[in-house]
């Protein structure tokens, strides 16, 4: 934080600061590629995925990826999950968590430079910004000059482009929640729910600010990661450097002399940065190290003759040696440290706890309640009677014939509110349909002469030859005096 | 706390408090909180002209919109009797004892059925319906006067009992020895013959005599084999399941006293989707015929 000058009457020291005008000029080179290929794929990813279909069968529907809230069922591919199955995105998300340590640790801050949301969306608004209004020169003439009919016309069309930009982003959004093609249909005739328009609005409201006005403030000021980051990266993590032992001390141009570094303080770097920051103050939270500066520095080394490589990316240690003229630690030893592949045990045993949860899961499950008030009901014949709510869940997108039976309690038979009590035994048959649970009331009757308190078993199991099995504990009631 | 002065590093006037050499500065509040409040205060204004808010002496000022909480709670109510008016229409008019027990009308009348015996049953019954000691255990597959949809409606609608109602269920055990029908030594003798009858005692010199008590005073409503008869309301002897007890004691006592269990005759309280719902989740307990 700056002090006011001494001689500046205290009063007028603002404690708010505005932030800069940032306008990024265009630049080209290797990283810039890399960038245009990641935004490329991030966002075909991001448009394509609900509208791959995903063959389940009649009685689910065939979108590849669906978060369905109404029915509280999530689709991917040939996972489904129930609201019950959560801690399944709770792996996800400590396997994301963890993979953004790993990624942290070796290559630094390569989620942010390219990957993120924000920096994608961002790029994109200032890609936008510079077919309309030209370059960062031209911007800022633009900026400075008055409200001709050719500034309004430039502003109308540059806004009128995000507000695009945000409206297809907040349009491709609800298409994960509701069939793709039905939900594109029923928005262009109006006849879509009107949360999905209320949706639409606020992410392209959200969208139009954050890539249009906020930008890097969302990373400076919003984002936790940047915090985090800062304690995980280290000595051996790649981060976007100046190497100011090879820069220092900076010339302009002419002044060029022996004791000059390679520096020329041509400002490109500065000029091109999308956080308008200048990196050669050294490794900074701000920097989001999209290495753009690599490229923009790049081109002005080649042009002045002098090797490459005076922004790069490096580790700290590799910069200390090669500022001491020893050979740099060789990349695999950065990669694979102790500290990377305890991350990624991690990561990878979160990963494979998973898999293997989700290979050995039942699709049948069976929760039992047992009526409270009466506890048991005396029969007239001396038999007792105990009643049971059974939830049967069919986790699996098909019709199936379950068989229930009893597992202990001897003698007990049962039979289901539909039937009566002349066809109890001690299995019985039913179907339930797909995707659904199922409640049947149960009645069990056993000897009335017995434990006042018997466990017993209600067991379900497919009758397709699946070896598809639940169970759930019971227990059976008696009076405490008998006759 | 009179020590105000300027703060150095802002200009800012201190309220001149110190806290082991913090100070708070006297700045302005900022301006979207100022804002915010001043909104809430033409909010407030606003909602104490068009809602009650205002206490005076007899009674708080109504508000030009004329809302109590009363209203809506009663127009809540009339939305909700409204959503249930067609299902409850629709219960009234269908015959309970041949709807088709998997419809949905049947689901709604169990459930309609729950909430109702709740209030009009539970006081007897229990709100389990498991009864106690002299009020049937509905949940059971013993009944007294028939466990089918229609016999429950029938009891249910006029009651057990009840006097001035034509159709009531009516029945009148003697007071075998309050009356002096039996003698004592002659009521032991019964009551062993009902004991050895539901396997609660072996058969002896007593029950013997008894039997032939039984077959003379007894097997006109309770039936020659004592499983009860039902035109009369008569218990089943040889069950386990007894209403007033089935211990000599309690036996002694209903032969020598009798028992006249009653239930009011509903038709005269509920309406006829009620009747209908009450009998549906009572033969859905799980002893219904």
């Amino acid at each position: 934080m700056n002090m006011p000058p001494s001689g500046l009457p205290a009063r007028s020291r603002k404690l708010y600061a505005r932030r800069p005008d940032i306008f990024p000029r265009a630049i080209d080179g290797f990283y810039r590629r890399l960038k245009w290929i990641v935004m490329a794929v991030t966002l075909a990813i991001y448009y394509v995925t609900p509208w791959l279909r995903w063959d389940r069968g009649p009685y689910a529907p065939d979108q590849a990826v669906l978060v369905d809230l109404a029915h509280r069922r999530f689709y991917f591919f040939s996972i489904e999950i129930w609201p019950h199955e959560f801690y399944y995105v709770a792996g996800l998300l400590v396997m994301a968590g963890i993979g953004l340590f790993i990624v942290t640790t070796t290559v630094g801050r390569a989620w942010c430079g390219y990957a993120c949301p924000q920096t994608v969306w961002t790029d994109l608004f200032l890609h936008i910004e510079r077919a309309i209004d030209g370059d960062r020169n031209a911007q800022l003439r633009l900026k400075k000059g008055p409200w001709t009919v050719g500034k309004i016309g430039r502003r109308v069309l540059k806004h009128a482009s995000w507000l695009l930009v945000g409206l297809v982003t907040g349009g491709a959004w609800v298409f994960y929640f509701a069939d793709a093609p039905t939900l594109a249909y029923d928005l262009a005739t109006g006849q879509a729910a009107y949360v999905a328009y209320a949706t639409i609005t606020i992410l392209t409201a959200t969208t139009y600010i954050f890539g249009g006005f906020m930008r890097e403030q969302v990373c400076l000021y919003m984002c936790p990661w940047p915090r985090i980051q800062g304690a995980m990266l280290d000595e051996r993590s790649l981060i976007v450097t100046y190497k100011d032992w090879r820069g220092e001390p900076r010339s302009h141009g002419v002044k060029r002399s022996d004791d000059s570094g390679d520096c020329i303080d041509c400002q490109a770097c500065v000029q091109v940065c999308p956080v308008g920051i200048d990196i050669r103050d050294g490794a900074q939270f701000a920097c989001i190290t999209c290495a753009l500066c690599i490229d923009a520095c790049d081109q002005m080394m080649d042009r002045v003759g002098r090797p490459r490589g005076l922004i790069d990316y490096a580790t700290l240690e590799d910069c200390q040696a090669e500022a001491a003229g020893a050979e740099p630690v060789p990349v695999m030893r950065t990669l694979f440290r102790p500290r990377t592949l305890a991350y990624f045990s991690i990561w990878g045993a979160v990963g494979l706890a998973m898999v293997f949860a989700l290979g050995a899961r039942t699709r049948l499950d069976l929760a039992t309640a047992h009526d409270r008030n009466p506890l048991w009901v005396q029969l007239s014949g001396g038999d007792v009677r105990n009643a049971y709510t059974l939830k049967i869940r069919n986790m699996e997108s098909r019709p199936r014939t379950l068989r229930l039976a009893i597992e202990g309690l001897d003698h007990g038979v049962m039979w289901d509110s539909l039937s009566d009590a002349g066809s109890a035994g001690r299995a019985m048959a039913f179907s339930v349909a797909p995707d659904q649970v199922e409640a049947r009331r149960i009645y069990v009757r056993a000897p009335g002469r017995g434990p006042a308190t018997e466990d017993f078993h209600f067991t379900i199991s497919a009758t397709d030859g699946s070896p598809d099995r639940a169970a759930d504990g019971a227990r059976f009631d008696r009076p405490e005096t008998q006759p | 706390m009179t020590d105000r002065k300027i703060d150095e590093a802002t200009g800012v006037p201190t309220m001149g408090h110190e806290w082991d050499g913090i100070e708070e500065l006297d700045n302005p509040m900022p301006r979207w909180w100022l804002w915010t409040f001043y909104a809430t205060i033409v909010f407030a204004i606003g909602y104490c002209i068009a809602y009650p808010a205002i206490p005076l002496l007899e009674r708080a000022t109504t508000g030009t919109l004329g809302w109590t909480s009363h209203r809506q709670l009663a127009e809540e109510t009339a939305r909700g009797q409204a959503a249930r008016a067609s299902t409850l229409a629709a219960l009234a008019k269908v015959d309970i004892a041949t709807l088709d027990p998997s419809s949905p009308l049947m689901q709604a009348a169990v459930e309609g059925g729950r909430a109702a015996f709740k209030i009009n049953c539970a006081a007897c019954h229990g709100a389990g319906a498991a009864g106690t000691r002299g009020y049937p255990n509905l949940n059971d597959d013993d009944w007294l006067w028939g466990g089918s949809r229609a016999e429950i409606h029938q009891t249910l609608m006029h009651g057990i009992r009840q006097p001035g109602d034509e159709a009531t269920r009516m029945s009148q055990m003697p007071a075998f020895g309050r009356d002096g029908i039996l003698k004592p030594q002659e009521i032991q003798d019964v009551v062993s013959f009902v004991r050895t009858a539901s396997h609660q005692e072996k058969p002896g010199a007593s029950s013997g005599r008894g039997a032939a008590l039984y077959a003379a005073n007894c097997a006109i409503c309770h039936g020659a084999d004592a499983k009860g008869g039902r035109a009369f309301g008569a218990p089943n002897l040889t069950d386990a399941i007894w209403l007033y007890g089935g211990d000599r004691e309690a036996l002694t006592a209903t032969v020598t006293n009798a028992r006249y269990g009653v239930m009011p005759a509903w038709d005269k309280t509920l309406d006829p989707a009620t009747l209908n719902m009450l009998t549906a989740y009572v033969h859905s307990l799980g002893g219904g015929e």
